[in-house]
């Protein structure tokens, strides 16, 4: 009997490994073909059926960095997305504070209207905010694009930041109040350590949105302030073989993000799943 | 006190010359917008030739995928940012844009430019009211791609200028699936330049036009059943699978690896198809005329990829100047020793097609030629049309039912309608848009 549940829990847990496993290989898989397309030829890319096994190639490496600025995009990318999720979180963390903490009747309505703002296709904005853009000359500048990329990503991190604030009991502040806190320190040496994974997961989920984000940033720039995202548009081509340059280009846009979700991979998952192992 | 003088005289003339030379130096920087073609790509290289001639400029390239640089332009034109100097246009805009007085004209070109030197077809696309508003970088019609080999071993002889007809039977007869080899491939994918440019060529070879003199569309007519019907009856039995998905790219992959045995398309792939390292059968690719049936006219297309400058634009002189050099022959030149003279952007220019070094390095270049004499933009159908445009139909509107009638096809082929639903659909989007625009009540 004993050994009968035992080689059942093993056979759950070895199920539940081959399923993880599975969907972890069909999520990566995408990833690993473009890194793998990258060093290919272009007629090596197409070919049918596609190689695993091939004569790998720099060539398409190298003739990305002779034709464009790769380090330019890269700090414009890490420029606008770091700047505006600082900035973001510099105005959600208040905003999410005196919604979590002093909640009126209107604020639900309040967060759902700022939630309402994500289902307006961007599309739909963009000859107002260009003119704008235009009038205020803020067309090709970085400052412009780490505006609109918080304004972007700020109802998400408002939402995300109150309901990580709503997990902290209203007697701890009312504790620290008695202890003469005013809502400066309050904010700051009470609340944001008390809830410092999922402010660090709202902070990576705003700039891996951020980095990500290219309709703004092949609207709004052109040589100045073009991000990664514009960096790989470049590569696209109607009329020729482009796949594995492409791939490289995409390679090295996605490389410094990845790398970084990597490191902070744990400080993610632990925001992430916070609120459900509370 | 004489000294003291003599200093300051020293001083202002230092900070003077100092001025003076940083006038003479202050640097204007030409931003381009332009699309990631091969023959840009190389011009974007060889454009430092031409900051080492003119010190005072710097050119700032911006690359776009096709409509993202489409809609860019579209809004910095609109908005008047002036945020690009020079834009990569083609023929369907150039005409529209120039008629809203959106772009430079061209008048004042210099002599050397020779203008003459310019294939009439492209010139005239590239105009509104006989005034030229972009300078053609390089152009193309389209062809017939096949494989000698494979037509060889059969036994088969394309002619050089076949009808679609005779292309069904090659096809027919070479369609192997088993062995990965289609006898045909052609454009699927939905879109105003992708399948519609191809099925434009076609209805006009069956007779066809997208509207008679009164503006009346003419998509439920005989002639276009008889053209789409045959092309998603070829396609659908003799072509590769997912044919509905397959753009220019797709297609010239498919050809590279040996998969089809005939393909109907733009001249430029000619370079692409020969290329001994992107190319599986580049020493076994022929090439004959565009496919004609009924006619002749219009079974071809044209289109352009032009330099222009919008009028928002701060810097139009040095703009022109550098367009003006990049379309010359002088830049063809220059191409031809830096790259060999096979990469001489084809197209544009007669003189290109008269030097015999040029005709013998490019074995499609005859072919090119032919079709580039022979696509008028100005009387491409059997009957008389309102409007110019091979395969377009030169009004803005068009952009917009020309992709919808592409997806009305598209969904033909793919097998989700009858032949006669789309066109029905179509003849009906067409209509309506038509009215919107005040053309037709």
């Amino acid at each position: 009997m004993l050994l009968n549940l035992h080689s059942h829990n093993l056979m759950k847990t070895l199920l539940a490994t081959v399923i993880c496993w599975t969907v972890a290989l069909l999520i990566f898989f995408p990833i690993f073909w473009m890194v793998l397309t990258s060093f290919k030829t272009e007629i090596a890319a197409i070919s049918m059926p596609p190689q695993f096994i091939f004569e790998p190639t720099l060539d398409n490496y190298r003739r990305i960095f002779e034709r464009t600025n790769y380090t330019r995009y890269a700090w414009n990318s890490v420029v606008v997305s770091v700047g505006s999720s600082i900035l973001g979180m510099i105005i959600a963390v208040p905003a999410a504070y005196a919604m979590a903490f002093y909640p009126s009747p209107r604020t639900k309505g309040t967060l759902l209207w700022m939630l309402s703002t994500k289902m307006l296709p961007p599309v739909g904005v963009l000859i107002p905010i260009y003119l704008l853009f235009r009038d205020l000359s803020l067309l090709d500048t970085r400052l412009g694009l780490t505006m609109i990329f918080m304004l972007m990503n700020l109802p998400i991190m408002v939402w995300m930041i109150y309901t990580y604030f709503r997990e902290i009991p209203p007697e701890i502040l009312e504790a620290s109040r008695m202890d003469g806190a005013n809502t400066r320190e309050e904010i700051l040496k009470v609340v944001v350590p008390m809830s410092k994974g999922g402010l660090a997961a709202s902070f990576l989920l705003a700039l891996i949105l951020s980095w990500n984000e290219a309709f703004w940033s092949l609207n709004l720039t052109a040589s100045r302030a073009a991000t990664l995202t514009a960096f790989i548009a470049s590569y696209s081509n109607p009329e020729g073989l482009f796949w594995a340059r492409l791939s490289a280009a995409s390679t090295l846009a996605v490389a410094p993000i990845l790398i970084f979700g990597w490191l902070s991979m744990k400080q993610l998952v632990r925001g992430l799943t916070f609120g459900a192992v509370k | 006190m004489q000294t003291s003088n003599s200093r300051t005289a020293l001083a202002v003339a230092g900070v003077l010359s100092v001025t003076i030379a940083s006038s003479a130096f202050a640097q204007t920087t030409l931003t381009i917008g332009t699309v990631n073609n091969g023959d840009m790509v190389r011009m974007e290289r060889l454009a430092s030739v031409y900051e080492e001639q003119n010190p005072g400029i710097t050119l700032d390239f911006v690359v776009l995928e096709e409509n993202v640089l489409r809609q860019r332009m579209t809004t910095d034109i609109a908005a008047g940012s002036g945020q690009f100097d020079i834009m990569t246009i083609g023929s369907y805009e150039t005409p529209i844009w120039g008629a809203n007085e959106w772009l430079v004209p061209l008048d004042d070109l210099p002599a050397s430019y020779e203008v003459d030197d310019l294939f009439d077809s492209v010139r005239d696309g590239l105009s509104h009211d006989g005034t030229l508003y972009a300078l053609p970088f390089y152009a193309e019609s389209s062809m017939t791609y096949y494989r000698t080999d494979l037509f060889a071993e059969a036994g088969l002889d394309m002619p050089e200028n076949p009808t679609w007809d005779q292309v069904r039977d090659f096809a027919q007869t070479l369609h192997d699936p088993s062995n990965d080899q289609y006898g045909i491939c052609l454009r699927g994918l939905a879109g105003w330049g992708e399948n519609m440019a191809l099925v434009s060529t076609m209805v006009n070879a069956f007779g066809g036009r997208w509207f008679d003199m009164d503006w009346e569309p003419q998509l439920d007519s005989a002639e276009w059943n008889e053209a789409i019907s045959f092309y998603v009856d070829l396609l659908g039995n003799y072509g590769p699978p997912g044919a509905s998905s397959n753009g220019f790219n797709e297609n010239l992959s498919l050809f590279n690896s040996g998969n089809c045995a005939m393909w109907v398309d733009a001249t430029v792939a000619g370079a692409f198809v020969t290329d001994t390292s992107d190319s599986r059968v580049y020493d076994s690719v022929g090439f004959a005329a565009a496919p004609h049936q009924v006619t002749e006219k219009g079974s071809g297309w044209l289109w352009t990829w032009a330099l222009a400058i919008p009028t928002s634009s701060q810097n139009q002189e040095e703009a022109t100047d550098f367009i003006a050099w990049a379309t010359s022959q002088e830049y063809s030149e220059l191409v031809a020793a830096e790259d060999g003279i096979a990469a001489i952007p084809p197209g544009t220019r007669q003189s290109t097609y008269a030097n015999d070094d040029y005709m013998a390095a490019a074995p499609f270049a005859a072919m090119t030629l032919a079709q580039m004499e022979k696509a008028d933009p100005n009387d491409p159908t059997l009957e008389p049309v309102p409007y110019t445009g091979v395969q377009f139909v030169a009004i803005s509107r068009f952009q917009s039912f020309g992709t919808n009638v592409g997806q009305q096809i598209a969904g033909a082929l793919a097998g989700n309608m009858t032949v006669e639903q789309a066109l029905q659909n179509s003849q009906q989007t067409v209509r309506r848009e038509m009215v919107r625009g005040g053309y037709i009540d």
